[in-house]
């Protein structure tokens, strides 16, 4: 079984799309806490950010959403953010509030493996990062280690990236947690050409334009990616 | 390394992980530079045959009769800003770095200018990230910056100014990180880069700090000089900071006192006092001055407040703009606005003999100060 995370936006409607997402297929959901220059993105989430922070979604409605989804959804919720909400609301009482708003873990996109380690996190690498950083992000992660699998910032891309295969490669050399695959992927193609190295994938941009369609179309699309995970594992 | 990037609560790492290993190998080519007395000598030539450098230090007696203020003049540096001692800088470590395209931000387009001259200079690519809003208010340096071959990318979201610059001027960078130079344009941004920018800048604390003793035959009883990043203010004080006597007062616009009025918070890879809200979401910035409409400060500035060894005012837009036509009209100078607010200061300062910082001219600013007549 490959593992499928998938992103969604902090918002009103959130728990309802989380429980589509599931209901798809979807074994993790993460949920974006909005960030007014995050830095990490491209134009999909920017924007999504944008409208969020415009509906009011600051920290205490997103904790808040997160307890929502949490009554909605039985898979684990993994809040992802900048370090900024972190330094205005605390980072130990940030992350005490969101474990006890139901969130599994939390990822901070601009939160280096050697900032904070008080605060337990999924931790993130990237084809950039030396076999040193790599070995310290496995030892510090919680659960499962996010590889970026390309140079650059979220957002659908043509195709995998090259550097996601030696990037998985060298992980697996120096770690021995699940690695999960996220930035540029898309479609069930994708999905498939990750899921044959990785142990799951995450996708965001193209999650994020789903779900503003509505839940349903989130749920054909999360579906199709389940679907292509699926017989990847298989064959 | 000795340094780890903090000066005292701010500074620090906060980018995705993709530009750590960048980062630090910037830091050791950093390191490895100042090691070398080729790479002094190199900027030293540079400097004088290049960039104009020693600037003058002039008196500015008509400006403010009763008081000596003088005036060190960044605005007679090629380029017309204190812009390009810094880029000159990044340019020679890029190259020491084998990096062949420069990426870059611009609010008022006197870093992107600076940027695309050493690119033109040095023959690198270049890519300088400008908000549509300072494209419009700015518009001089938008077309000096194409003459120079720089490509201007507009940026058309949020703010529409410098922090929406900068942060695509980033995401950039974590893009091409691997043949790409992000040459930031003050001293903000994740470690080295606030060190390194002061470093480059201290040149004008330098000359200005020798300047001054030669023609007063004292030091000044104050230094002032405008902040938005805080380049030119923290090069100025770099001359004086251990002279405790001479007091360092930097002045911000009113509308974007990330020190006067900000709280602590992380933007664009540091932690620093910043305009925000009690969630850590970052507010805009209102100013004339397109190089001080900025809701961040460089760290170190942070430090300096902190610690009591630096006070940090603001002035408004029209104080900005009455200085700005004093100085034209007394002494000859137009200044460029982001000065001007220093020069605003000086009237009601208590303290006799002044040294200014003029980080640039004004040749940019004439549609926005004739536009407000």
């Amino acid at each position: 079984m490959k593992t499928l995370v998938v992103y969604l936006m902090a918002g009103a409607e959130t728990p309802a799309l989380a429980a589509a997402a599931a209901r798809g297929g979807a074994d993790i959901i993460e949920i974006g806490f909005p960030f007014s220059d995050p830095l990490a993105d491209g134009p999909v989430i920017r924007r999504a950010a944008e409208r969020a922070l415009a509906d009011g979604m600051r920290t205490a409605a997103c904790l808040e959403c997160v307890a929502e989804t949490r009554k909605r959804v039985d898979v684990p919720i993994v809040p992802m953010t900048y370090a900024s909400l972190l330094e205005a609301y605390g980072y130990e009482r940030f992350a005490l509030d969101a474990g006890a708003a139901g969130a599994a873990s939390l990822i901070v996109a601009d939160l280096p493996v050697d900032s904070h380690p008080e605060v337990r996190r999924i931790q993130l690498v990237a084809p950039t990062s030396t076999d040193e950083r790599v070995s310290l992000a496995g030892e510090r992660t919680d659960g499962w280690l996010y590889l970026v699998s390309l140079t650059g910032t979220t957002g659908a891309r043509e195709s995998l990236s090259t550097e996601a295969e030696s990037l998985v490669r060298r992980a697996r050399r120096l770690t021995g947690v699940p690695l999960f695959l996220g930035f540029g992927i898309s479609t069930p193609d994708h999905a498939a050409a990750a899921a044959r190295i990785a142990d799951g994938v995450v996708v965001g941009s193209r999650a994020v334009e789903t779900a503003a369609e509505s839940p349903e179309a989130l749920l054909e699309y999360v579906a199709s990616l389940r679907g292509a995970l699926d017989a990847a594992s298989a064959g | 390394m000795t340094f780890d990037g903090w000066f005292g609560e701010y500074g620090g790492r906060f980018v995705p992980e993709t530009l750590v290993p960048a980062l630090d190998e910037l830091a050791t080519a950093w390191h490895e530079a100042t090691d070398d007395p080729s790479f002094a000598d190199e900027l030293d030539v540079l400097g004088r045959e290049y960039a104009g450098r020693p600037t003058p230090l002039t008196l500015a007696e008509r400006f403010l009769p009763g008081k000596r203020v003088y005036l060190k003049r960044e605005d007679l540096l090629h380029t017309g800003a204190h812009k390009l001692n810094n880029a000159l800088g990044q340019a020679v470590l890029a190259r020491r770095l084998g990096k062949a395209r420069i990426v870059a931000e611009t609010g008022a387009g006197q870093h992107g200018v600076a940027a695309a001259t050493v690119c033109a200079r040095f023959g690198l690519e270049c890519v300088v990230y400008m908000g549509e809003e300072d494209m419009r208010r700015q518009r001089p340096n938008v077309e000096r910056m194409g003459l120079l071959g720089a490509e201007v990318r507009p940026v058309d979201f949020g703010t529409r100014t410098l922090k929406e610059a900068t942060s695509e001027a980033i995401r950039d960078w974590i893009t091409h990180v691997r043949t790409t130079h992000y040459l930031i344009g003050s001293c903000v941004g994740p470690h080295p880069y606030p060190t390194i920018v002061r470093e480059l800048q201290a040149v004008i604390g330098r000359e200005a700090r020798e300047q001054f003793l030669a023609a007063e035959g004292r030091l000044p009883e104050a230094v002032l000089a405008c902040v938005g990043g805080g380049s030119n203010a923290i090069g100025l004080f770099a001359g004086f900071v251990d002279d405790s006597d001479v007091r360092l007062v930097g002045v911000e616009a009113a509308g974007a006192a990330s020190l006067a009025s900000g709280r602590p918070g992380v933007l664009h890879g540091a932690r620093s006092s910043l305009l925000a809200d009690a969630d850590g979401q970052i507010e805009d910035a209102h100013s004339i001055s397109a190089g001080l409409d900025y809701p961040g400060v460089g760290p170190e500035h942070a430090l300096l407040r902190d610690s009591g060894r630096a006070d940090y005012v603001t002035a408004t837009d029209d104080e900005a703009l009455a200085a700005f036509r004093r100085l034209a009209e007394t002494e000859g100078i137009i200044p460029a606005l982001e000065p001007s607010h220093a020069l605003a200061r000086v009237a009601n300062l208590e303290a006799e003999i002044v040294l200014v910082g003029l980080s640039g001219r004004g040749d940019k600013d004439l549609d926005e100060v004739l536009a407000r007549a």
